[in-house]
């Protein structure tokens, strides 16, 4: 099923949740809403869902104008962060509930419950009552009630950030095969990048209630079109420095005190067009340079396979990932090298991507 | 060795403290029971024998022809408690959830105006209610007490229910909703069933009360009627013209008492959720 969301606007009086939004769906697409705490992500999911009326615009599911139908008609399954199990209804109870609503044959109800409960590899739970269940099983128990129906469209509302490290990553995947296989249109939300990243045919970058992007996960990383984009998505964050960039001899440069880069002409032009400018690189594209530019390593975290260091170049930080078997400790003496094809550049007051709009 | 005999006297301390308070409150019943079996008593001990004189109430009415008898007393009495019950729960239960989860013009005045009701001195409205009760023909009936009763009762309890259904998950009702249920089956289907400690807590609650009332019947009813309920009774024996008789009157205190007793014994556990459930959800 496809979902088109026109105009979207949510407001509870003077208070604005979700500013006008618009996005597509495509059928059987992985789409993730991704932003920080009250960005008006799960206020859109709850629209999507027919839990709030939008305040304005709409909601169309395939070509069916939806605002005005309630949750009940609308063929959904969610899934919840808090599980919101029934308390008091065993695990089969629970995963057949909306089957029983719908008043399903009690034979078929069962048969159907047990397929999605085994499916889920919860299938010998089926008496048990939420209480006895790991937080993981109760997650399971939560998708099976949501798929039993075989709703046409599928949400979910942070459902892994209960889960322990661990378990969220093999739930991660598990839900992404789960969705493939089905092929159910579902929507995501989420304020962890790596889900996004992982999990969505799209990701649609929210904050303070608008869209800042919709985009391949590809895109969004490498082409930012916003600075809250470009700061948000990426672990480790993306370093920013000040720079003014100017054109000399046919050539772009960005400075600052000691930096001075060689920005390609094709980025170095639309950003020497504003003068001074953010300018930002992802650790990855930082690397210590035997020909770069020298500064001095001002902290180092070990992460494991890689250290964070943490190096000055005049009164500029840059965070880069490095090998640890180069040993490098605070106030070692290093040569940081750019790779300038990486640059962005953002425009300091809109902030907005100078390269991507 | 020294630290753990120190310890357990500290430890035990409380209960100590504890055990002395309810000492009065023990011999208060001890005595009622006493009471009841003597001619007459002299501190805790019974006078000049033991009787069951004082029980005969249950055989026959004390206060002469006309009077009802116990029995139909305490079928009154259960009447006007059970109703109460009833009523109280069942509307309340509908109206905490509406003020709980529903936004409507008026709900916080709503809410304000059921809290001063709590709070409202039930004597300086007699009166009032006296007229309303005789222009619609139910003065001296039980459903008019009961009524009474319950409107007195219904603040309380609808601001304890609302407390149990702020503590019911969004999410929980969001999901069933999405699951194709209707506002009023999420509502008996999904939360009342998590709430049951808390209704049943109420349930009693609102019972006892409707048992022990006294200002309220004896207020709407005709003194020696067949309406009487149990406190009422129990006060006809404090006439105008002959002696008290404490040992009767000590018989029907004990004889009202215990089906609460019973009751307190049986259910204190949901009692005391009512209190934690209560307050938490009060704010």
């Amino acid at each position: 099923m496809q979902v088109k969301l026109e105009n979207l606007t949510k407001r509870w009086g003077k208070v604005v949740g979700v500013e006008a939004i618009n996005l597509d769906i495509e059928d059987g697409e992985f789409v993730v809403f991704l932003g920080p705490s009250g960005c008006g992500k799960t206020t859109t999911l709850l629209m999507v869902a027919g839990i709030y009326k939008p305040s304005e615009g709409t909601i169309r599911f395939d070509d069916r104008v939806v605002n005005e139908i309630g949750p009940r008609e609308r063929n959904i399954g969610m899934v919840f962060q808090s599980y919101a199990l029934y308390p008091h209804m065993t695990v089969m109870q629970n995963i057949s509930y909306p089957l029983r609503l719908m008043k399903t044959p009690k034979s078929e109800m069962i048969e159907r419950s047990q397929r999605v409960a085994d499916m889920m590899g919860i299938g010998e739970l089926m008496d048990r009552k939420p209480a006895l269940l790991s937080g993981g099983q109760q997650q399971r128990v939560a998708l099976g009630r949501a798929l039993v129906k075989e709703p046409e469209l599928l949400l979910f509302d942070e459902p892994l950030s209960n889960l322990d490290a661990r378990l969220r990553l093999s739930m991660r995947s598990e839900i992404k095969r789960l969705q493939i296989d089905l092929g159910i249109t579902s929507i995501y939300v989420t304020h962890d990048q790596i889900e996004a990243m992982t999990m969505a045919d799209r990701i649609a970058v929210m904050k303070d209630g608008q869209l800042h992007a919709y985009d391949t996960p590809t895109e969004v990383y490498d082409r930012p079109r916003t600075l809250f984009i470009a700061r948000f998505v990426g672990n480790p964050p993306m370093n920013f420095a000040e720079v003014d960039v100017s054109q000399t001899n046919g050539a772009y440069h960005a400075r600052r005190q000691s930096l001075e880069l060689v920005i390609p002409a094709d980025r170095g032009e639309k950003a020497a067009a504003k003068g001074s400018v953010l300018m930002g690189f992802r650790p990855e594209d930082i690397m210590i340079d035997s020909e770069g530019i020298p500064g001095e390593v001002f902290g180092v975290e070990p992460l494991g396979r890689d250290h964070l260091v943490d190096a000055k170049i005049g009164d500029i930080h840059f965070y880069l990932l490095v090998d640890p078997s180069l040993g490098l400790k605070s106030g070692d003496r290093v040569k940081l090298g750019f790779n300038t094809k990486k640059s962005q550049f953002f425009d300091k007051k809109s902030e907005r991507s100078l390269l991507w709009n | 060795m020294q630290i753990s005999v120190r310890n357990r006297i500290w430890s035990s301390a409380p209960y100590l403290l504890l055990a002395i308070s309810v000492v009065p409150v023990l011999v208060g019943y001890f005595w009622l029971l006493i009471s009841s079996f003597s001619t007459r008593t002299e501190g805790l001990l019974p006078v000049g024998g033991l009787t069951l004189k004082n029980w005969s109430f249950l055989r026959e009415t004390p206060f002469g022809r006309g009077y009802p008898s116990i029995w139909r007393v305490t079928l009154n009495t259960f009447l006007i408690a059970a109703f109460m019950t009833v009523v109280v729960v069942l509307v309340s239960s509908l109206a905490g959830y509406a003020l709980s989860r529903l936004n409507f013009p008026g709900r916080r005045q709503f809410l304000s105006l059921t809290l001063i009701l709590h709070a409202f001195p039930s004597v300086t409205l007699l009166i009032g209610i006296f007229f309303v009760l005789r222009t619609l023909n139910l003065y001296n009936t039980i459903v008019g007490v009961g009524l009474v009763m319950v409107g007195f009762e219904m603040p309380f309890g609808i601001w304890l229910m609302k407390g149990f259904f702020d503590n019911v998950s969004w999410d929980m009702e969001r999901a069933a909703l999405i699951d194709g249920a209707s506002r009023l089956q999420v509502w008996w289907q999904i939360i009342i069933p998590t709430l049951k400690p808390g209704i049943a807590a109420l349930a009693i609650f609102a019972f006892v009360s409707g048992w022990n009332a006294w200002l309220i019947p004896k207020t709407f009813t005709i003194g020696a009627g067949q309406q009487a309920t149990l406190s009422v009774y129990l006060q006809n024996f404090q006439g105008d013209t002959v002696a008290v008789d404490w040992g009767a009157v000590t018989a029907v205190g004990l004889f009202q008492l215990i089906p609460v007793a019973l009751f307190f014994i049986f259910t204190q556990d949901l009692l005391l959720s009512i209190y934690a459930g209560g307050a938490k959800g009060g704010a």
